[in-house]
């Protein structure tokens, strides 16, 4: 089974994390910018955040054969702290890097007007850089945050087809797809939605335009939940082909269309094999790896 | 370094430089895209299959737009020192070891005559670029720029680290030249820490423990700035 993970906050996970998500055949991932558990109060601080992911998790997930890709966004949070919302000046600079492959985390958590200025000004700046857009949707409100994000991509004059909604669930997917945007849903052990809950939405709606993610973060999560529902696929009669289509052709070709993903093997890793050492005064990634 | 971004993608690269040498400002766009239109591949695949040490295509490409900047230029060094500061902070990992590789560039063209703009801001990049984990950017640091200019501290602890980071040697320029006596003391004692601790000590840091005579050393070795990269060094790193 191969996997993309198209949603999956690395920063907040371990080595051990990326061990096992190679093991079961995780081969790229996205990483979107996002909120961290303690809210940002400077540019500085998005600055620093941003860079990290371009730069030191990228480094990290290819000592572990894993390619690294971000998508790059001011989040809908952060965007009601004045404080922080000047970051969006320097967010088309981010968006020609190597490797940023859309615009997300965007979207609303609280649907305010700072939220409604932070989105529309961001979709239109993937619009200028020709890139996709990944929407996060609303924990509270959900259903009404969809209505009024779709609402919001049709007015932006983006093509659905570049945009991602992302945290669907029972209730909130028939409208995305019927917007003709691409329907994602994060897996988590117990809240937005589950393995065997996918694969009843995956019967109900089909493979096309579906596509899954773990979105494991610094909470309760699991960054294995991408193959755990490829498991349940199986085990509930959908073929290899089906997994395949959902865990990696789907996302490679949302994602594809930023022009911007590296899909080759990692240069000089060798599966089962310990990593090449990289270690620098005891703060290695891959401390304890060598005998 | 520069000739080996020039052969496959001769066309989009041949175009950038003369847009560079144009308007200096293209350089801000040329840099963060020329992974994607040259190519990532190492340089010496044979014995560097990541292109850490001895650096990869898009890392010639974006040394040979450095020259052009230079030429962009027109001998102004303070502002072709700011513009690459800004290329450097503004960049990620792979357009820093861009800025990097440009400054070796630079300084095999010019040797010691490095103007004194260029070297603050080189000295200030290296040692930003000799904090960082990523072991390419690390190996990036350690070329003729760093042979010349880096003072001797500086200079010994960028190769211990090569060495804790299991990067060969071979990325760093002049090191037979620079080596002393007391880079070979660090050398023995990490050596003596891993065997005290059982654990497998470094090949390379069996070139560290026996350096050159003194004599062989040349000039400045102790004296920040003074030291010119060898000749045959030169030669090996302007190689594809």
């Amino acid at each position: 089974m191969r996997i993309f993970d198209p949603h999956v906050h690395m920063t907040s996970r371990t080595t051990d994390d990326y061990e096992a998500m190679y093991a079961a055949g995780v081969r790229a991932i996205v990483e979107p910018a996002f909120w961290l558990g303690q809210p940002r109060t400077s540019v500085g601080s998005f600055v620093d955040y941003f860079d990290a992911l371009l730069g030191w998790e990228r480094f990290r997930a290819a000592q572990f054969g894993i390619r690294h890709h971000a998508t790059i966004a001011l989040n809908p949070k952060e965007a009601n702290d004045p404080r922080c919302t000047e970051v969006l000046d320097l967010i088309p600079r981010y968006l020609a890097k190597d490797g940023v492959v859309a615009v997300g985390e965007v979207g609303y958590d609280a649907m305010t007007p700072a939220e409604d200025e932070a989105f529309a000004r961001q979709l239109a700046l993937a619009r200028d850089a020709g890139l996709p857009v990944l929407v996060h949707t609303p924990h509270r409100d959900k259903q009404a945050g969809t209505r009024r994000t779709l609402d919001v991509v049709r007015e932006s004059g983006l093509p659905p087809e570049h945009v991602l909604v992302d945290h669907l669930n029972e209730t909130t997917v028939a409208a995305v797809r019927d917007a003709g945007a691409w329907a994602g849903f994060s897996i988590y052990p117990d809240t937005k939605m589950d393995e065997h809950r996918m694969v009843a939405i995956l019967r109900e709606y089909g493979t096309e335009r579906m596509i899954v993610n773990s979105a494991a973060d610094w909470g309760r999560s699991d960054p294995l939940k991408t193959w755990r529902t490829g498991m349940t696929m199986l085990e509930q009669g959908f073929t290899e082909d089906d997994v395949d289509r959902v865990l990696w052709r789907n996302p490679v070709e949302f994602y594809g269309q930023s022009g911007n993903l590296v899909l080759d093997p990692v240069p000089g890793f060798v599966a089962e094999a310990p990593p090449a050492p990289a270690t620098f005064e005891g703060s290695s990634v891959l401390r304890g790896v060598r005998a | 370094m520069v000739a080996a971004a020039r052969a496959p993608h001769a066309g989009w690269l041949a175009d950038a430089l003369a847009e560079v040498r144009r308007d200096p400002r293209a350089a801000d766009g040329v840099f963060p895209l020329a992974g994607r239109r040259v190519g990532r591949d190492p340089l010496r695949p044979g014995t560097d299959p990541a292109g850490v040490v001895h650096g990869t295509v898009d890392d010639a490409a974006r040394a040979a737009v450095v020259l052009a900047l230079d030429a962009a230029h027109r001998g102004d060094a303070q502002r072709l020192a700011e513009h690459l500061a800004d290329l450097y902070r503004e960049g990620d990992t792979a357009e820093r070891r861009g800025v990097l590789r440009g400054l070796d560039v630079l300084t095999l063209a010019a040797g010691r005559d490095l103007p004194g703009p260029l070297v603050a801001v080189g000295r200030d990049l290296a040692a930003d670029a000799l904090r960082a984990n990523d072991t390419s950017l690390v190996a990036a640091a350690v070329g003729p720029f760093a042979a010349a200019h880096l003072d001797q501290h500086t200079w010994r602890h960028a190769v211990v680290k090569l060495v804790f980071q299991g990067t060969s040697l071979d990325a760093v320029a002049a090191l037979d030249e620079r080596a002393d006596d007391e880079l070979a003391r660090m050398a023995r004692d990490l050596a003596a820490e891993r065997r005290a601790a059982g654990r497998a000590v470094p090949d390379d840091l069996a070139r560290l423990t026996a350096p050159a005579p003194a004599a062989d050393r040349g000039p400045g070795a102790d004296d920040p700035g003074g030291f010119v990269p060898a000749p045959t060094r030169t030669a090996e790193t302007e190689e594809p």
